[in-house]
């Protein structure tokens, strides 16, 4: 076994994953599936039960789900971001580029989601009406 | 074209109700809050276009960039969220306030006082509300999509057929103001107002009690009156305390007290009364009411007259 191989597992599991496009988008997913579940559960829960829900645990936990999600998206990419490397932009077509762009594009995603998901589940909590 | 809106009866920033002070200072409160921040922005944008060269660095700019550009917004927009959203929950009402069920018809309102268990009172294009009191608008319409506005008082609200929309408000301040419709609906739609009289509540008490009385026995034997029933005006409209009751046209019982005519178009003079009820489709395009060009003037006038008698 090589040193770098040694190395290589000895690395931190969040370390060993690698952001990718897909990763990337995984921030405004669940942005955009809480945003969904907000006026599904909304809508479902009011006609249901003609009310609206003193203490909505279901939506609350979504909500919470939506941001660990966002989250720990986030810390992944914050950590892959701190490759060493050459300040921003990240725009030279090497290995080393092509991760920390697409580390920083999710880290500040995942803040716009983050922000996203509180602003929509505000406007329920607040509100806490049917009509 | 900007003074237009400077009026105190029908504008959103003469407030005479709790909805709409709150939206009134949410505006100036917004308002400046964006003249601020246009002028930091301005302030900024000069300070870099005339910084020495060397004086800024990438640094600097990146951070500026994450906390201006960032957290700044974020924050505020957060702030303005929690302050905003208290706001536009509807505003409790408990099950015997008053309620004022609108319907919104082409192209006039017809207005029916619900206040516990006596019958409705009936009345049309005018709302009377007391002041302090919570008042809920149960809204709807009969053939198209209408909108209840009464800038002064609260937000819009739809008048949709076969949906009764709920509007709960409560008046600050006594006055006379204006509503209007705000969902265009034929060719009127600009000419389907009502007058908004809001009292103080014992003067609204009274008054409640005054317009359920019939109309008085002496002003239903005049000519007016005679020629109101051979015309055939009551197949569609109704004054309480006669035989009429139809509820097709907007109720006329106490027409002599109402501060406009066809529903916030004219001023409800006796020559203008008279001249509405021979061609109403030249004040009002589209009216459903028909016109009698065939009326001698003097019967029109005796009809007018009568109706200003009503109150």
């Amino acid at each position: 076994m090589s040193d770098s191989e040694t190395s290589r597992q000895r690395r931190k599991w969040h370390e060993r994953l690698r952001v990718t496009l897909w990763t990337l988008i995984v921030p405004p997913t669940a942005w955009a599936a809480h945003f969904l579940f907000s006026y599904l559960w909304a809508a479902i829960s009011c006609a249901k039960t003609d009310s609206f829900a003193k203490f909505p645990v279901l939506f609350l936990a979504g909500t919470l789900m939506a941001l660990i999600v966002i989250l720990v998206s986030g810390w992944i990419a914050w950590h892959q971001e701190r490759t060493p490397g050459d300040p921003p932009p990240h725009q030279d077509s090497t290995e080393i580029d092509r991760l920390r762009f697409l580390a920083k594009a999710t880290l500040l995603l995942a803040g716009l989601s983050f922000v996203g998901v509180v602003f929509t589940a505000l406007p329920v909590i607040f509100i806490g009406d049917c009509r | 074209m900007l003074l237009v809106g400077c009026n105190t009866h029908q504008s959103a920033l003469a407030p005479f109700g709790v909805e709409a002070r709150e939206t009134y200072w949410l505006t100036w409160s917004l308002s400046a809050g964006a003249v601020l921040i246009a002028l930091l922005v301005a302030v900024l944008a000069w300070r870099a276009t005339h910084s020495s060269e060397g004086a800024l660095n990438h640094k600097q700019g990146m951070q500026l960039v994450l906390w201006l550009g960032g957290v700044f917004p974020t924050v505020v927009l957060t702030g303005l969220l929690l302050f905003a959203l208290p706001q536009m929950r509807p505003m409790a009402a408990a099950s015997n306030d008053l309620t004022i069920r609108v319907e919104g018809e082409q192209f006039w309102w017809h207005v029916q006082y619900e206040d516990g268990t006596r019958t409705p009172l009936l009345a049309a294009n005018e709302v009377r509300i007391p002041v302090g009191r919570t008042v809920v608008f149960d809204l709807t319409a009969t053939d198209v999509i209408h909108s209840f506005w009464i800038p002064g008082l609260a937000g819009k609200m739809d008048m949709i057929p076969g949906r009764t929309n709920r509007l709960v408000v409560k008046a600050e301040k006594a006055g006379t103001y204006r509503g209007v419709c705000t969902e265009f609906c034929g060719l009127s739609h600009a000419l389907m107002a009502f007058d908004v009289i809001a009292m103080e509540p014992d003067a609204f008490d009274a008054w409640l009690e005054a317009a359920r009385r019939p109309v008085k026995a002496a002003s239903r034997t005049t000519s007016g009156a005679k020629l109101f029933s051979d015309y055939g005006c009551n197949a569609c409209h109704a004054v309480r305390g006669t035989e009429h009751d139809a509820r097709i046209g907007p109720d006329l019982s106490r027409y002599g007290t109402r501060a406009s005519l066809g529903a916030g178009t004219l001023e409800p003079t006796a020559e203008n009364t008279a001249a509405f009820i021979r061609d109403a489709d030249a004040f009002k395009p589209g009216a459903r009411m028909p016109s009698y060009p065939s009326m001698p003037a003097d019967h029109a006038r005796a009809i007018a007259a009568w109706l200003k008698e009503l109150k």
